[in-house]
């Protein structure tokens, strides 16, 4: 790879050199405005109570921070806390950030909004959104994934959601994106586009986490209520970053709570058999810095450039990039990142069910796995908050052939 | 000291004559072929002949092209053989060349190794469709140190502005996209676009030519008054496509070759034909 040159001084949205705005021009208008109406809404007393009320009558927020009781017990280590974000409405955090960019769309006047799925999470929070706003909605979704989240796709069509399948590439999350940008290009003067994670042209990956960081307020607060101290670590799943980022970013300035997120390992370090992004130090190949739909971070890619093909059990989190800011948190070591296999996943979420009673979404029972695989690292003194981002009935079809 | 893009749109304006720009992806389904739908298309009348390098995830293209860059890809073909075979263009034609890309490629390849390989090779100019004017500061020094022009993307959605801005990050011509759409062919050009092509007019002296939809002789006979060339591509990719279903046999590139060359002779008919900026323009 060549020596990668990038100014800094006249871009916006950046976290250290990632992040900026790649896109086609078409584009470049509609994110000054959607980035306009982002910055008045943060001032905007009557936007912000109409944000809160949604998030507590409608989503269910607070969630609870549950002690893990026989969870602790089980693996004899940290105390362990589960932040519940999968008794949200819908069943994961992605409602959060539906709710604040739906109400953008509203304040900004598009009547259309278009959003891209892996797990079917963000999609079903999105026509959720949609139906509740009255707003139209299309969900773009590539068919692997349409296949293996049956049920969140006809959770998007009953809410009255158009569900379009991509066929193209792997036909996974990375796919649904490009069509939906291709969407967005096209219908860009009616449109929204409720990106669901950090990633993306700026503004999309600040406000998304900040949208998100709703769940790090939550669990500082709880956290010091119950154990009168801090956390010593967070776990967060890594697909695209939104919910890690969402728990991390309350507390960057919290020197000595160490952040972990836990990315898809798949079937093995080779390029196209995982999506782990920043775990090369347990030989996962073939992530670099690079461009990718509208952002420059690690990705997933071969030597000419071609972004590489994913695998990853888990659909919400089989994805070739990472968001920036990740990208510059592992850059800085202020956050560490590392890899589980498909199997360890499906062990976690078995576990989980039998000593807690939660069945947790395929993504989250990462961040389980990765808290099993780093016990030898933890003493009893050490207190962890894991964000159980999301519930597990989607996946009940994989759980019940695979397990 | 000037490019063969910049020679040749001074002698289009001082013949009054709309330019053909054509557009084909490299490496559909071959470079061999490329190199042979390349010299056709020149000898055909095309004044600029922009190279597709295919891209795994065209997020700015329609169908067609889509298709076209998953064949390139399946052939095997990379930015780097793209460049070798503008060096192989070079030996029989003296056409202005563009490199078409997605910037992810490039930037792999490092900024510097690109704009001295494409400079090498004898390519004219490059456009990357994902890199705007804000994050272009490295990457104009180093194509300009290697002499190549740097050609940026106006759309509809641009204000008048941001127009100044791009043209100002622009040499060789200023890329205006017709509409708010991915590339793809079109029946009819957008109302709105003499209003456009007016905005960006008031922006900059450089040429400019119109793409996004444009396929047909009619398209072509309008913008003579309008613009100074006409980008064609997903008509031209489709006419690939079309020839070479059954199969890349030396047959079906030959007849490839041919539809191209009179897809683009109809074009330059029309334009020598249709409406000028001598007629029209002050």
């Amino acid at each position: 790879m060549g020596t990668i040159v990038q100014s800094t001084a006249t871009a916006p949205g950046r976290f250290g050199p990632y992040g900026g705005r790649y896109v086609p021009e078409t584009l470049m208008v509609p994110l000054f405005e959607l980035e306009r109406a982002y910055e008045q809404a943060k001032s905007d007393a009557s936007f912000q109570a109409q944000f809160q009320s949604l998030l507590k009558n409608f989503a269910g927020r607070p969630t609870p921070l549950q002690f893990a009781l026989r969870l602790t017990e089980k693996l004899g280590g940290p105390r362990i806390y589960l932040k519940r974000e999968d008794l949200l409405h819908t069943g994961a955090h992605k409602i959060n950030n539906a709710i604040g960019q739906g109400l953008l769309a509203v304040k900004m006047g598009k009547p259309r909004i278009i959003a891209e799925t892996g797990a079917g999470q963000h999609g079903v929070a999105s026509a959720t959104v949609a139906a509740h706003l009255g707003l139209e909605c299309v969900v773009y979704m590539g068919t692997e994934d349409m296949t293996r989240q049956a049920l969140n796709v006809a959770r998007m069509r009953m809410l009255g959601a158009q569900v379009v399948a991509v066929e193209s590439g792997s036909r996974t999350l990375k796919d649904a994106i490009n069509e939906a940008m291709r969407d967005w290009v096209t219908n860009v003067r009616s449109t929204h586009y409720l990106l669901g994670s950090v990633l993306g042209a700026h503004p999309y990956p600040v406000m998304v986490r900040d949208f998100q960081a709703v769940i790090g307020r939550e669990s500082r607060a709880q956290i010091l209520a119950a154990e009168k101290r801090l956390p010593t670590h967070l776990m967060a799943c890594v697909g695209g970053g939104s919910n890690s980022i969402g728990l991390f970013h309350e507390f960057l300035r919290d020197a000595s709570v160490k952040m972990i997120g836990i990315e898809a390992g798949g079937r093995g370090g080779q390029l196209g058999e995982h999506a782990a992004r920043l775990a090369a130090h347990q030989g996962f190949t073939g992530a670099r810095p690079g461009v990718l739909q509208g952002t420059y971070t690690y990705v997933l890619q071969n030597e000419d450039g071609q972004i590489a093909t994913t695998h990853s059990i888990s659909a919400g989190l089989d994805y070739p990039a990472i968001g920036p800011e990740h990208a510059w948190l592992a850059d800085q070591r202020r956050a560490e990142y590392s890899a589980v296999s498909d199997q360890a996943a499906l062990e976690a979420a078995r576990m989980l069910a039998r000593t807690e009673g939660i069945i947790p979404a395929l993504e989250s029972a990462h961040a389980i796995a990765g808290l099993v695989e780093r016990l030898p690292k933890l003493t009893k003194d050490d207190l962890v908050i894991l964000n159980l981002s999301g519930r597990g009935d989607k996946d009940m079809d994989t759980y019940s052939r695979l397990l | 000291m000037r490019t063969r893009i910049q020679e040749r749109f001074r002698g289009l304006r001082e013949a009054g004559e709309l330019g053909i720009i054509g557009y084909i992806t490299a490496g559909d389904p071959s470079l061999d072929a490329t190199l042979k739908f390349v010299l056709a298309l020149a000898q055909a009348g095309a004044d600029v002949i922009e190279l597709g390098v295919p891209f795994s995830d065209p997020l700015a293209d329609g169908p067609t092209i889509q298709r076209a860059s998953e064949r390139a890809l399946k052939s095997g073909t990379t930015l780097a053989s793209v460049i070798e075979l503008v060096g192989r263009i070079r030996k029989a034609s003296q056409v202005p060349l563009v490199l078409f890309s997605y910037y992810n490629p490039i930037l792999q390849m490092g900024l510097e190794k690109f704009a001295n390989a494409t400079e090498t090779a004898g390519a004219d100019g490059v456009l990357a469709t994902d890199l705007t004017a804000e994050e272009s500061d490295d990457y104009r020094r180093i194509l300009a140190a290697h002499h190549l022009d740097t050609i940026f993307l106006g759309a509809p959605t641009s204000t008048d502005e941001r127009l100044a801005k791009i043209a100002a990050c622009s040499s060789g011509f200023l890329y205006l996209i017709s509409r708010t759409a991915v590339t793809g062919a079109k029946d009819a050009l957008p109302d709105d676009l003499p209003a456009l092509l007016r905005r960006a007019r008031a922006a900059t002296r450089l040429p400019i030519a119109v793409g996004f939809g444009i396929s047909l002789p009619g398209h072509v006979s309008v913008l003579g008054g309008l613009a100074d060339a006409a980008v064609v591509g997903s008509a031209l990719v489709a006419e690939i496509e079309k020839a070479t279903k059954t199969g890349p046999s030396g047959s079906a590139i030959d007849a490839a070759g041919s539809a191209l060359a009179e897809k683009v002779r109809s074009l330059k008919e029309a334009a020598r034909h249709g409406l000028s900026r001598r007629e029209v323009a002050p």
